[in-house]
């Protein structure tokens, strides 16, 4: 008996917690659980993390091109000298091989260049404010952009290493700018036509499925086309996050409304209802923060699809366009396949679409499971 | 049931308004009209065209009219199966696009074969396995089957195909069979190439179709109705299949109508990449040449030979749900 005492107490204390709990404390611990989410959302904060300081994870200027060093395999980096940990790499010194014409790089075993972490180098501004020059690695006694080869380079010479970190910021983004204009659109739209019913809600339907029963591949690329050659980075980066969201609101608005129309018939509406508030009252205060979770969870499942088609989009040439990079520009370079088996590391950035997708869906599938266990 | 019909022949036919209106306006966002681009692309290949040919063409295709007018003109012309020219190739867009639009067809289709032949099955043994080692499996495999874009599987699959077979693993035809006719030989190539096209197209589909039909019928074997079959000695086979897998078959069968727009959209780059004979490297080039007459009209086709598809796919549902069949929602 006083073997079971400790564990009936905590039990009944964790009731108690249970109890008095808010929702979103009772989200949390069941999503907690769910460990491939928690992974996912690690994963998740890291990728954000390079978006964010794209610049110091990043050793040179990813614009920097240089056709003396151009298709470079990737460096192995030797961890250890003599014994004792001290990261260097071998100095490479390029030439042209006389039959084929490649370059061709060869390691000189006598120069080591050490790397450092935490390093000084080209200076930038962290979160486009503050001067710094610190560099996740860099090297010692050279300059990074000239011995320092993480993930090879591509045809122009530049680094695929601080190319990827700058992808990132951009497809990473993109997925967020988009999924906010389809939410605006889909909570909007899905909430008018759950709310109010009748021909309202008729129309928006038919025009969802119509929008739905397109192929949007082909459509956007004659949007994206259609885009005047000579708009600049951030214009482009615009239209193109529009012209996504312009079909990506319809799932949205398909849970919001789902939702509208399940919470109508419940007690807590018409109570609301019977007191006289306002409609908006009513939407607002009452019906949103029940069904807020859904859309988190809605949201995050939606990013991955936006993500895939800027890749895809990009990768067609339709997308971004040079001097932008983002994942899909880079992949860009993936496309002639005699050039891919030469250099297969031009195919890299392509691990971190699959895995940035990968995460956004556990973590959209756990947000899921812990907003409505029941679904 | 003739309601259903009647309501999907017009939800159909809304459809392709709105995919003729989208296109129309993919023709007219470039700056200009076709006939500038046209005369530019002429003088670009040396030959220079009159005012008067100008105008002449821009009143066939009545540029000089106000839009909606204009658009009336276009439709109309579509209708009679007059698409215009391909600026780039000097012939008439159905001459380019014949063959392809089929090919595309036929890819798509194939890709959904693929995707239920593989997704039915694997969803009933997961649904009826649960949190077996292969349910596992599956759902892992379907994960990633989920996270790859359609294209880098398929340039995952042309680079597996060069550097360790040395073979090109692209194209529908043999060297041989490119330019030949049709014919059964020809017919039986493209069956043999048909699998690797089909497969990566349909891998991210497959994926959300076991899952879908895994919860499904998850649901639907914790219904009563099942344990009373099971009491009654029916065999663990007959209560499968009898009624939760036919049950559980229904909202998979509704999602055909939104799978086939997502596999005609994925077959545009799987097929640059894998450079299949398919309209999408056409738009692609037709895009980027800004040869928007040619460019809208795939899009169009492809539309609607979509919602074509899809409307059989509803029938197809009306046939399987007796519910839909009988008139009651």
């Amino acid at each position: 008996m006083a073997e079971h005492a400790p564990a009936l107490e905590t039990g009944v204390l964790a009731e108690d917690r249970i109890a008095v709990a808010t929702q979103w404390q009772l989200m949390w611990w069941r999503f907690r659980k769910h460990r491939l989410a928690v992974g996912g959302t690690i994963v998740l904060i890291a990728f954000y993390l390079v978006a964010l300081f794209a610049d110091f994870f990043a050793y040179v200027d990813p614009l920097e091109s240089e056709a003396q060093r151009s298709l470079m395999a990737p460096q192995r980096i030797h961890w250890f000298d003599e014994g004792s940990f001290k990261p260097y790499v071998y100095a490479l010194t390029g030439t042209r091989d006389p039959l084929t014409f490649k370059r061709v790089y060869v390691p000189d075993t006598s120069k080591k260049i050490p790397i450092t972490f935490f390093a000084r180098g080209e200076p930038y501004l962290l979160l486009g404010f503050i001067p710094s020059d610190r560099h996740l690695i860099g090297v010692e006694g050279a300059k990074a952009g000239e011995s320092l080869f993480l993930m090879g380079t591509d045809m122009q010479g530049r680094d695929l290493w601080s190319r990827l970190m700058h992808a990132t910021r951009t497809s990473m983004t993109i997925g967020l700018v988009s999924v906010a204009l389809s939410l605006v659109l889909g909570v909007v739209l899905g909430g008018i036509s759950g709310y109010f019913g009748g021909l309202v809600d008729t129309v928006i339907q038919r025009i969802i499925e119509i929008l739905r029963s397109i192929p949007t591949i082909p459509l956007w690329m004659g949007l994206a086309a259609a885009l005047p050659a000579d708009w600049d980075v951030v214009k482009v980066y615009f239209a193109i996050t529009i012209i996504i969201s312009l079909i990506g609101w319809t799932e949205l608005a398909r849970v919001v409304r789902g939702r509208f129309i399940s919470l109508k018939e419940e007690d807590f509406v018409m109570a609301a209802e019977l007191l006289g508030c306002s409609k908006a009252r009513i939407i607002f205060r009452h019906m949103v923060p029940s069904f807020i979770s859904h859309i988190i969870a809605a949201t995050t499942l939606a990013i991955p699809a936006i993500i895939i088609s800027e890749t895809s989009l990009s990768f067609l040439g339709l997308g971004l366009r040079p001097p932008a990079i983002s994942w899909g520009v880079l992949l860009q370079d993936a496309q002639n396949i005699q050039a891919l088996v030469i250099s297969p590391w031009l195919l890299y950035p392509s691990f971190a679409v699959i895995i940035a997708v990968l995460a956004f869906n556990f973590m959209g599938d756990g947000i899921r499971d812990a907003a409505d266990p029941y679904l | 049931m003739v309601a259903y019909v009647v309501r999907r022949l017009l939800l159909a036919v809304l459809t392709v308004w709105a995919i003729s209106v989208l296109s129309f306006m993919i023709i007219h966002l470039p700056p200009g009209d076709y006939v500038t681009s046209y005369i530019a692309s002429m003088s670009a290949s040396g030959s220079a065209v009159s005012e008067g040919e100008a105008n002449a063409l821009r009143e066939q295709l009545g540029l000089d009219k106000p839009i909606t007018v204009q658009y009336a003109k276009w439709m109309g012309l579509m209708l009679q199966g007059n698409f215009g020219m391909a600026m780039e190739w000097g012939r008439p867009v159905s001459d380019v696009i014949g063959d392809r639009l089929t090919l595309t067809m036929v890819i798509s289709v194939a890709a959904i074969v693929f995707t239920w032949a593989l997704a039915l099955p694997i969803g009933i043994y997961s649904a009826v396995y649960p949190y077996s080692v292969m349910d596992y499996v599956f759902t892992f495999v379907g994960f990633i089957g989920l996270a790859i874009p359609g294209f880098l599987l398929a340039l995952v699959v042309m680079y597996v195909g060069f550097a360790w077979f040395g073979a090109n693993v692209g194209g529908l035809f043999s060297p041989d069979f490119v330019e030949a006719s049709w014919s059964m030989a020809k017919v039986w190539d493209l069956t043999k190439h048909l699998p690797i096209p089909a497969v990566v197209l349909g891998v991210a589909g497959t994926a959300q179709l076991i899952r879908i039909m895994r919860s499904n019928l998850l649901d639907e074997l914790r219904k009563p109705y099942v344990m009373t079959a099971r009491a009654r000695g029916l065999s663990e086979y007959r209560v499968v299949m009898r009624y939760p897998v036919r049950v559980a078959l229904n909202p998979f069968v509704s999602t055909i109508g939104y799978l086939l727009p997502y596999v005609v959209s994925g077959s545009i780059i799987v097929s640059l990449v894998l450079s299949l004979p398919t309209v999408g490297p056409l738009l692609l080039k037709a895009l980027i040449a800004q040869d928007m007459f040619l460019a809208g009209t795939i899009v169009l086709l492809l539309g609607v030979m979509t919602v074509i598809g899809t409307f059989i796919s509803d029938l197809l549902l009306m046939w399987v749900d007796p519910r839909i069949r009988l008139g009651r929602q």
